[in-house]
C-alpha cells in the first residue's frame, strides 16, 4: 500500500548537502500496524512528512495506493491528504477557536459534503472515540487525552486509507497515553492501516512491526535490535 | 463550501473584536466622509438650483449696451415682440425713490415694467390687480407693491386703493403681490443668509411709461425679459430674439447680450458636480488608506495564524480554500465598515440637516452610498488579495512547525 523506493530528501547547508533521508526504502501493507522508530534527528519526521504528502521527495519514488506521488500538484496533494490520510499529531493541532464538533467537521467541509452528511459522520466519529458528550467544547476546555481523541475523530471521520500518528502519546501521561494506544489498537482491529512515528520503544513495540531509522537510513528491525532498541515482539522483518 | 468558509471567516473576524473595529474605523471614516461631503455638496447645489428655478427658467433676459444712436422706445418694443415665439415681453427699468404715506416714509426700489413681467417671473397677486396695457398707454400713476412693502407702508397687506407718494408724485396702489412672490433680486438676498431675511426689501412695480417720466435712465429700454411660448424650445426662441435684435441694431452682435436662465442653471449644476467629484475624490483617498489598514492587519493575522493555516492544509484544505477564507475576512471587514459608515453618515446628515434648517437641505445621496458599497468591496478584495495569497502559499510543513 505504501512503498518508498530509494527516497532521499536533501537539505542544502552552506556548501554541504545533508541527507535527511538517504535512499530510504520500505513497504507498508494494507491493514498493517507499523511503527517507525528513531532518535530525534534521525529523519523520521521527514519520513512522516513524505508519507503524509506534506512534503515531496527530492529523489526516489513514493507510491501510495499504487499511485506515484511524484508528479502531483499542490492541489492534488491537498486532496490526497484530505481523503487518504488521517493525521494525529503530538500536540493535537486542533483549531482553538472551534468546538470539538467543528474541528472534526473541518476535513469534511473541504470534501464539500452536504451539511446532513457531515453532521452524521461527525457524530459517528465522536461516538467512536467516546466524546459525544463533549461535542460543543473548545479544545481549551478539554483534557489532553480528550483533545487527542478529538484529533483521532478528526482523522477517522474521512475514513482514510492510512492513519499517520506522530508521537501521539508524547504530550500525555502514561494512563491517558495507554487509552489512546487502545484506540489505535481498536482502529487496527477494524482493519485500518496505521503508521506510528515515535522515539519511544515501549510504544513502538505495540505495533506489529517496527522500522528503525538512523541518520536518514532505514535499518531493518533485525539490524536495529542491536543498535537502537529491544527486539520487536512480532513481525519484525517484514520484507 | 462558500457558506462554510464565510462562517469561518466571520468567526475569525469576530474573534478579535477590538482589532477588527480599529481596522474598520479607516473604512468607516472614509465611507462616512465620502457620503457626507458629496451629500452636502449636492444639497448646496440643489439649494442654489432651486432658487434659480424658482425665479423661473423659461425666460430670456436681454441687455442693450449700444443703442446705435437709435434708442429702443416702449412703443417699438411692444411691436417688436408681438410674436408667436414669445409668450410675454416686459421692459425693465429700475430706480430708487422715497415713498411716503401718512403713516411712514422710506426709500424703496421701483421697477418700471409691463403686466407681462409678473407672468414671466411667476408672481402672483394677493389682492387688487396687476399692471394693464392701458396703464402703460396712459402713463398711469398706479403701483403694484410687494407684500412686505404694503405691510411696511400701510401696516396691512390689503392696501389696494390707498395712495402712496413717490418722490412727491401720488400713486394709487393697484395691487399687492402674494407673500412668496419676491423679485429675482430680493429672492437671492433673502435666501442667501438668515440675517438679511430680517431686513425687508421694499419694492413696487409701476408702468414703464410712468417710470420714464420719473427717471432719466429709463427713457429708453436697455433691459428687458421675454418668456418663451414653449419651454421646450428655449433655443429656438433665443435664436429668434437674437435675429430680431441683430436686425434692429445693424447686425452688431456686441450691441446687446442675451442670457438664458437655463444656461445659468446648467453652469451652476456643473459647478456643483465638480465640487461633488472633487470632495468625493478626497474622501475616496481616505477610503484607500482604510484599505491599506485592512491589508496591514490581514498580513499580521496571516502570520499569527500560520499554525492554523498549517493544520488546515494538513487535513486537506487546498490553496483555494485558504485564499477564499482570508479574502472573505478582508471583504467582511471592509463591507461591515462600509455599512457602519453609511449608518453614521446618515446620522450625521440628519444632524447637519437639523442644524442648517431650511437654508440647506441635505439628504443622503443614494448613488454615492451604493458606490461606496461597491468601492469598499473592491478595496476589500484588492487589499485582501495579497495577504490571502501569502496565506495560501505557505507550505504545510513549515506552517505546522511554526510556533507562535
Amino acid at each position: 500500500m505504501i512503498q518508498l523506493q530509494e527516497v532521499s530528501k536533501i537539505y542544502q547547508m552552506g556548501n554541504d548537502k545533508v541527507y535527511a533521508l538517504d535512499h530510504a526504502s520500505m513497504e507498508i501493507r494494507q491493514g498493517e500496524f507499523v511503527s517507525i522508530v528513531g532518535p530525534s534527528g534521525s529523519g523520521k519526521s521527514t519520513m512522516m512528512n513524505i508519507i503524509g504528502c506534506l512534503d515531496t521527495a527530492d529523489e526516489g519514488d513514493y507510491i501510495l495506493d499504487g499511485i506515484s506521488i511524484e508528479n502531483y500538484s499542490e492541489r492534488e496533494l491537498a486532496k490526497i491528504r484530505n481523503q487518504k490520510i488521517g493525521f494525529i499529531f503530538q500536540n493535537f493541532n486542533l483549531l482553538p477557536r472551534l468546538t470539538a464538533e467543528e474541528n472534526v467537521e473541518l476535513p469534511l467541509i473541504y470534501q464539500r459534503l452536504s451539511t446532513q452528511e457531515r453532521k452524521r459522520r461527525v457524530r459517528e466519529a465522536l461516538e467512536q472515540v467516546e466524546l459525544s458528550k463533549r461535542m460543543g467544547h473548545r479544545p481549551a476546555e478539554l483534557s489532553g487525552g480528550q483533545q487527542q481523541r478529538v484529533a483521532i475523530a478528526r482523522a477517522l471521520v474521512t475514513k482514510p486509507s492510512l492513519f499517520l500518528a506522530d508521537e501521539p502519546t508524547g504530550n500525555l501521561d502514561t494512563k491517558t497515553g495507554r487509552e489512546i494506544m487502545e484506540l489505535f489498537h481498536a482502529l487496527h482491529e477494524a482493519g485500518n492501516t496505521i503508521v506510528l512515528i515515535t522515539h519511544d520503544n515501549q510504544i513502538a513495540e505495540e505495533a506489529q512491526r517496527r522500522i528503525f531509522i538512523l541518520d536518514g537510513q532505514v535499518r531493518e528491525a533485525a539490524e536495529g535490535e542491536h543498535k537502537v532498541g529491544p527486539k520487536p515482539k512480532k513481525g519484525g522483518t517484514g520484507w | 463550501m462558500v457558506i462554510q468558509t464565510g462562517r469561518m471567516a466571520w468567526n475569525a473576524v469576530c474573534a478579535n473584536k477590538m482589532r477588527t473595529f480599529l481596522t474598520m474605523l479607516g473604512i468607516i471614516i472614509g465611507v462616512a466622509a465620502l457620503i457626507i461631503l458629496v451629500s452636502i455638496a449636492d444639497g448646496a447645489g440643489n439649494s442654489v438650483s432651486n432658487q434659480i428655478s424658482q425665479i423661473g427658467s423659461n425666460y430670456l433676459s436681454a441687455r442693450i449696451t449700444d443703442n446705435k444712436e437709435n434708442p429702443l422706445k416702449l412703443a417699438e418694443f411692444t411691436e417688436l415682440f408681438a410674436q408667436d415665439e414669445f409668450a410675454e415681453a416686459a421692459p425693465m427699468g429700475r430706480t430708487s425713490v422715497t415713498g411716503k404715506t401718512g403713516y411712514t416714509s422710506s426709500s424703496l426700489n421701483i421697477y418700471g415694467t409691463s403686466g407681462g413681467y409678473f407672468s414671466i417671473m411667476g408672481m402672483e397677486l394677493h389682492a387688487g390687480r396687476l399692471l394693464k396695457k392701458t396703464d402703460l398707454e396712459n402713463h398711469s400713476h398706479v403701483i403694484v407693491l410687494s407684500y412686505d412693502t404694503a405691510v411696511e407702508f400701510f401696516g396691512r397687506a390689503d392696501a389696494v386703493g390707498e395712495s402712496l407718494s413717490l418722490d412727491g408724485k401720488a400713486f394709487q396702489v393697484a395691487g399687492v403681490l402674494s407673500e412668496d412672490s419676491a423679485s429675482p433680486s430680493s429672492a437671492m438676498m433673502v435666501k442667501s443668509s438668515d440675517e438679511s431675511s430680517e431686513t425687508v426689501v421694499l419694492e413696487g412695480y409701476i408702468p414703464y411709461s410712468a417710470l420714464s417720466r420719473m427717471a432719466d435712465n429709463a427713457l429708453e429700454i436697455t433691459q428687458f425679459y421675454v418668456s418663451c411660448a414653449d419651454e421646450e424650445a428655449m433655443e429656438l426662441s433665443e435664436a429668434k430674439l437674437e435675429e430680431i435684435l441683430l436686425a434692429r441694431f445693424g447686425n452688431d452682435a456686441d450691441a446687446f447680450s442675451i442670457q438664458n436662465q437655463s444656461d445659468v442653471l446648467e453652469a451652476m449644476q456643473e459647478v456643483g458636480n465638480t465640487m461633488s467629484i472633487m470632495l468625493g475624490g478626497i474622501a475616496a483617498i481616505s477610503l484607500l488608506v482604510g484599505g491599506i489598514g485592512i491589508m496591514n492587519i490581514m498580513l499580521v493575522s496571516v502570520t499569527e495564524r500560520t499554525k492554523e493555516i498549517g493544520i488546515r492544509k494538513a487535513i486537506g484544505a487546498g490553496k483555494g480554500s485558504i485564499m477564499l477564507q482570508f479574502l472573505m475576512e478582508a471583504v467582511i471587514v471592509s463591507l461591515s465598515g462600509c455599512m457602519a459608515g453609511i449608518i453614521s453618515s446618515w446620522i450625521a446628515l440628519q444632524v447637519i440637516g437639523a442644524a442648517a434648517g431650511t437654508a440647506l437641505q441635505v439628504s443622503m445621496n443614494g448613488k454615492v452610498a451604493l458606490l461606496s458599497v461597491v468601492f469598499s468591496g473592491v478595496i476589500g478584495i484588492i487589499f485582501g488579495l495579497y495577504p490571502a495569497r501569502k496565506a495560501a502559499k505557505k507550505k504545510p510543513i513549515d506552517a505546522l512547525r511554526y510556533s507562535g
